[in-house]
């Protein structure tokens, strides 16, 4: 287990300098001077232009910059914000929980909707709710995140009023930022009503954001089940006379799951994806939207450490969902 | 009142290309403490008859009787629920492939524990120790330990033999084996028909042994019911079968016995079980029967007597000889 692990820790290495190299030249091809647009409609002298340019380090060959930045990033040093002058490990980490709170809250939506739903159709294969449920999955994984979001506030914003439009609180309310997570920090603020709030504001983003993670794990686990019901040991399983809930959830789902954890894995890559696209339209105050404002801002740093870390969460992600492989299947451990 | 009384059971399943007729009028009566065999071909319907009076045939099956009785319970009227009482505890049923009849998921123990929790009172440790006794009855060293064991660390042998344990759970009255050796080695197929035999006796339960092979019948059970296509042709006790058989395709498949072969070449069965497509319309053996007459390529035959092993069939043998008899 343990050389197992070092050697998915050394696949790392490759990947993680590639992200670099990639993040380091993607931000520099896009056209847009950043002092220029840091100097806004003020403009900026020669002069103090050229002392800008040294100062960023823009007077270096490229190679030279990139290396400067691979220096730093191995010493835990991401650079600092143009705009904000933060280091950008310290913005990141502030506006981490948002999207964390987020894309959690759409991942467990997706889940906890999305596998029983495929467990249900798989057992009901051919039937009304197989068909209803596969058709809308279908549906669910070909929208326009964008269009389903503007649809869902013009309903139930604009239209019935149900849900806010943007943020992740009413501006009544003001606490502490403890954890980071609103749902948690309005808790333990003890301030009535502000829980709720919380939670109001996060039912748009989190069933556009579910939205297309769950089409993709019902699918799979539809699919799975199906293979795996006709196995010999469900039959065993339902030869001892056990319910359809332990045969079908139990015996049957944990084979099936294998290929399950892997779509939830990889969907956590989309789901960063798709969180930079839903920040924006409901102004969620979270990595995607902070990514999104940065390269407007040809904000060179905060994109490269932004992108990297991106990155090696995804890593992490996939690195835990091989390690469960074999916690679910043990004959998966053996290799 | 018997242990398990099937009349006139017929499976159809729903397929692509128009219903299909797995299993045709077969009757049964086991009684308890009964040893007994189902010999035929494969594709005769064997495992299809039983899994159908377990309840565990897919949806696409559409399963009919006159009537289906197990140790006074109406099998028919009764609920999905209510028979998953009876499976599992009274009537069980061990597989023809045990390495992937076991879930790999989970450990042997685990696998065995759940027949317990599911049909008995006992407690925890109750079930821990009720597993291990199990496993030692069926013959596996060391059973504290291999309880622990995952599915892919045992052998073919080993798996049926945890299969044979988790079946023997509940003390069936009944236990169900479905060609229990066909993928084992043959030295270890010897040592799990001995254990089956030997738990027979010892717990007291009837054992329905589906085979192909006649060579095993001859050794082990008291009644043998003949399948073919679907059908059962013929029932006697083992050793009438085997000196005075009255169905044809019974006497062609003793014949084809190599302890029984006369020449230099075994005598086989020319031709094919009939399939969904090539049914004949008469005596559904009378392609490939040596005995066979108009009257059998035309019109299915009835049952004949009791002494003539209920064999169906216009024709049935006496002797080796065909003698004329009308349906009884
Ligand atoms: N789910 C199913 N759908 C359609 N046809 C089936 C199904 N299960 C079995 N059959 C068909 O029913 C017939 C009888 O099958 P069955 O498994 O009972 O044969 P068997 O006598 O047990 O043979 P074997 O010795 O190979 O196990 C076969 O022709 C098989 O193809
Ligand atoms: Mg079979």
């Amino acid at each position: 287990m343990l050389s197992f692990l070092l050697r998915r820790l050394l696949t790392f290495v490759p990947t993680f300098i590639g992200v670099t190299v990639v993040s380091f030249v993607f931000i520099r091809l896009l056209p847009g001077d950043p002092i220029l647009l840091l100097a806004g409609e003020r403009g900026v002298g020669e002069e103090r232009y050229a002392e800008l340019i040294k100062q960023f380090g823009f007077d270096q060959p490229i190679w030279r910059q990139y290396i400067d930045y691979l220096g730093g990033v191995l010493q835990g040093d991401l650079g600092t914000s143009f705009v904000t002058k933060k280091p950008v490990v310290t913005e990141f980490f502030a506006l981490f929980p948002a999207t964390v709170e987020l894309s959690l809250c759409a991942i467990i939506v997706a889940v906890v909707l999305g596998i029983p739903a495929g467990v249900i159709a798989a057992v009901n294969r051919g039937k009304f709710f197989d068909q209803a449920l596969m058709t809308t999955a279908l549906v669910g994984y070909s929208m326009p995140i964008f269009w389903w979001a503007l649809l869902l506030i013009i309903v139930f914003s604009s239209g019935l009023g149900w849900t806010p439009v943007s943020g992740r609180i009413s501006f009544m309310y003001f606490f502490d930022n403890v954890t980071g997570f609103m749902l948690i920090d309005s808790l333990l603020s003890g301030q009535k009503g502000a829980f709720l709030s919380a939670v109001r504001h996060l039912i748009l983003p989190t069933i556009v954001l579910a939205t297309i993670p769950l089409a993709i794990i019902a699918r799979q686990t539809r699919s799975a089940m199906l293979e795996v019901l006709g196995e010999d040991y469900v039959r065993t399983a339902r030869a001892k006379g056990l319910s359809p809930l332990r045969v079908n959830g139990q015996h049957a789902l944990r084979n099936a799951m294998i290929p399950v954890i892997t779509v939830i894995g990889l969907s956590v890559g989309t789901l960063m994806a798709g969180a930079i696209l839903t920040e924006t339209i409901f102004s969620w105050p979270g990595i995607g939207k902070w990514m999104v404002d940065s390269i407007f801002r040809r904000d060179y740093q905060v994109v490269q450490g932004g992108l990297l870390m991106i990155a090696s969460i995804i890593m992490i992600v996939n690195l835990t969902v091989d390690v469960l492989y074999g916690w679910i299947n043990p004959k998966i451990r053996k290799g | 009142m018997s242990l398990l009384e099937i009349k006139n059971l017929t499976v159809e399943f729903r397929t692509a290309n128009g219903p299909f007729r797995a299993v045709d009028s077969v009757d049964m009566t086991v009684e308890a403490g009964d040893l007994r065999a189902i010999v035929g071909e494969s594709g005769s319907g064997k495992s299809v008859s039983m899994l159908a009076m377990m309840g565990l045939l897919p949806w696409t099956a559409n399963i009919t009787a006159d009537k289906m009785e197990f140790d006074g319970q109406d099998l028919l009227k009764m609920s999905a629920r209510d028979r998953r009482k009876i499976i599992g505890k009274d009537v069980s049923m061990i597989f023809q492939e045990p390495m992937s009849s076991l879930n790999p998921c989970y450990t042997v123990g685990r696998q065995i524990k759940e027949v317990l929790r599911q049909h008995t009172p006992l407690t925890r440790s109750e079930r821990q120790a009720r597993a291990v006794e199990l496993m030692d009855q069926v013959g596996i060293p060391d059973p504290a330990k291999r309880l622990s064991a995952f599915p892919h660390q045992l052998s073919g042998g080993m798996s049926q033999r945890v299969m044979i344990a988790m079946a023997l759970a509940c003390k069936p009255k009944l236990l169900i084996a479905d060609e229990p050796t066909t993928a084992l080695d043959v030295t270890i197929q010897a040592q799990i028909l001995d254990l089956l035999i030997d738990l027979q006796k010892t717990e007291g339960m009837a054992l329905i042994l589906i085979t192909h092979d006649m060579g095993v019948v001859a050794e082990t059970v008291d009644r043998v019911s003949v399948q073919y296509a679907g059908q059962r042709v013929e029932e006697q006790e083992v050793n009438a079968l085997f000196t005075d058989p009255h169905h044809p395709y019974t006497a062609a498949l003793l014949a084809a016995l190599p302890e029984r072969a006369t020449g230099k070449h075994l005598p086989t069965i020319a031709g094919v079980v009939p399939g969904q497509f090539d049914r004949p319309k008469g005596c559904l053996f009378s392609p490939r029967c040596a005995f066979a007459d108009d009257l059998c390529h035309s019109t299915q035959p009835g049952k004949a007597s009791a002494d003539l092993g209920e064999a169906l069939c216009h024709h049935p043998l006496k002797n080796g000889q065909p003698v004329s008899e009308e349906p009884a």
